[in-house]
């Protein structure tokens, strides 16, 4: 039953160009994609060792510059690029690891906020590198071998496989004693220490590897629209990410998905149902509904809600 | 005075809050194999010097050696992976975790597995991972939550979270345990239950530091007690004699003079 369910769920995932026909619910899925990994990112962090980061834009910025910066200064092919990508976000989160060592709650939500904020300006002043407002346009898109990824359909599989790649990781780092350090440091931090969890170890390496995660989204999403500017700095992004985590179900590996994939194709529903001026409101509404009916999200609902059908079916029997 | 390779040894230990000495120069040992229990008025400084040996603060002035070698300044993480892993006064538990999970990170230490190892999913992880589960299963029953396996920590009634502290602090694979109350709040059943499972631990060669207002349970389990005021060891011996110490009575009483 479960493996039916999940073949058939990979089915649709893996047929989507075929059948959805217009292109612009493509590129919502391929956005979606993209925020998938995104808020995989925030989740190991705001989920599993309970820090919030509001300044996740960095290391989606970062990505996104680093890689279109070595495609088109160093032009380096997009592949290694996107590498490179990954690697220096990675090297971001591990400061920001360092520095946050000692801080908790609000004081490691301003670190973080203050990083990006910093990212950003450097972003719009250093004219030489970044070409400061007016953005990078010409990013290339990658290719396979002779194929190129540029028709959305196939960039599509691209992003469905980082996105793959990202659970696997999330995944197999959550089932793992590592895993289990981070919850530790959520729950309570003094008895983690008790144990002998080297707690600012875990720390960090949670920061490195969400860090790295959303650089991996940053390459993702300026190789696909081809464009990268200061606007990947916005604090909106941010805010986004954490509405995903949340809504979908902070400290589950399924909620950030599912949070990604609703708030990403929400706005878009909205825009076709009903003129602009509401479209905010109604998005806050839903919202607040949602918090306000399903607080721990989206995917623990679903789970005890069927915890109690399979337990009252047996019940029956 | 005790063999430099064993047990705990605490010379001239003083801590100090600003201006107030919670802790004003203690020595004592932990003879390796025994229970040794703190006792004395609140305030004396009890939880202090528990503090102070896990790493929780440090020390103003003073030397604590472990197995011969001194911990003064190492991490609490750092003096667990020695041997040294304590309980708190106050319920301490991982609250949304299951029973299990709560064990699972005690077992944290025993597990080798790198950040390498669980991104290729290597093989020998499963095994590992079986191996924990089973410690974790056995650590469980030891403390008598057979039943409570998959419940939420923050479920459980009062005294079983105290049980389930105790059995993550065990996880750890202890030389010395040091528990801070663990009766406080519990019932005169429970009490006993705690007692025995003392007993036991220490049975299977953990030294064991205890700090505890109930003197049944310390006049029952230990084999020295040591007695703080003030911040100061006022007596020193065997629960009998302790007893019947005259500074002790007078610190507990407070008789005139």
């Amino acid at each position: 039953m479960k493996t039916a369910g999940a073949s058939v769920f990979t089915l649709i995932l893996l047929t989507l160009p075929f059948w959805l026909g217009n292109p612009y619910y493509l590129h919502v899925a391929i956005m979606a994609g993209i925020f998938g990994v995104l808020a995989l990112s925030l989740n190991l962090l705001l989920g599993y060792t309970g820090q919030l980061s509001l300044g996740h834009t960095a290391f989606f910025g970062i990505g996104a510059y680093t890689s279109a910066l070595l495609t088109l200064r160093l032009e380096w092919p997009v592949w290694p690029a996107m590498l490179g990508a990954v690697a220096l976000a990675a090297l971001a989160g591990w400061l920001i690891g360092r520095l946050a060592l000692k801080l908790r709650g609000a004081y490691f939500v301003l670190v973080t906020i203050s990083f990006a904020g910093v990212v950003s300006l450097v972003s719009v002043n250093w004219m030489e590198l970044t070409n400061g407002p007016l953005g990078l346009p010409g990013v290339p898109a990658p290719a396979l071998g002779p194929w190129s990824l540029r028709a959305k359909e196939a960039y599509y599989y691209l992003v469905l496989a980082a996105v793959a790649l990202s659970y696997l990781v999330c995944a197999r780092l959550v089932g793992s004693r590592i895993g289990r350090a981070f919850l530790a440091l959520r729950e309570n931090e003094p008895l983690a220490e008790s144990v002998g969890v080297d707690v600012t170890h875990y720390l960090v390496l949670a920061a490195v590897v969400s860090a790295a995660l959303a650089g991996g989204g940053g390459a993702l999403y300026a190789h696909y629209t081809r464009f990268v500017s200061p606007e990947v700095f916005l604090f909106t992004y941010t805010v986004t990410m954490v509405i995903m985590v949340v809504a979908g179900g902070k400290g589950t590996l399924a909620g950030p998905l599912v949070g990604a994939v609703l708030f990403t194709a929400l706005p878009e529903a909205l825009r076709l149902a009903t003129s602009w001026q509401w479209q905010m409101l109604a998005y806050g509404v839903l919202l607040l509904l949602l918090v306000f009916f399903l607080p721990r999200g989206i995917v623990p609902a679903v789970v005890v809600r069927a915890e109690a059908v399979r337990r009252a079916r047996r019940a029956v029997k | 005075m005790i063999d430099q390779a064993g047990g705990l040894a605490v010379s001239d230990l003083a801590v100090r809050f600003g201006g107030v000495s919670a802790l004003g120069g203690v020595s004592f040992e932990v003879r390796p194999g025994t229970i040794t229990s703190v006792i004395g008025p609140n305030g004396a400084g009890k939880t202090t010097a528990f503090n102070a040996i896990t790493g929780y603060l440090r020390p103003t002035r003073g030397e604590i050696v472990w197995e011969g070698a001194a911990l003064t300044g190492l991490r609490p993480s750092a003096i667990a992976a020695r041997g040294i892993v304590r309980t708190f006064q106050k319920t301490s538990v991982f609250p949304s975790l299951s029973v299990t999970d709560n064990v699972l990170v005690g077992l944290h230490l025993r597990g080798t597995a790198g950040f390498l190892d669980v991104l290729l999913g290597r093989r020998r992880l499963a095994v590992e991972e079986a191996a924990l589960a089973r410690d974790a299963d056995a650590l469980i029953d030891f403390v008598g939550l057979g039943h409570r396996r998959r419940e939420t920590a923050s479920a459980l009634p009062y005294g079983e979270q105290r049980l389930v502290e105790l059995a993550v602090a065990l996880a750890a694979r202890p030389r010395l345990l040091l528990l801070d109350e663990p009766g406080a709040g519990m019932s005169g059943a429970e009490k006993a239950v705690v007692s025995g499972l003392i007993r036991k631990i220490r049975e299977q060669g953990v030294t064991v530091l205890l700090v505890e207002h109930d003197m049944r349970l310390v006049m029952g389990v230990s084999d020295t007690v040591i007695v703080l005021n003030h911040g100061r060891v006022i007596a020193e011996g065997a629960p009998a004699a302790v007893q019947a110490h005259p500074e002790v009575i007078r610190a507990y009483l407070g008789t005139a003079g």
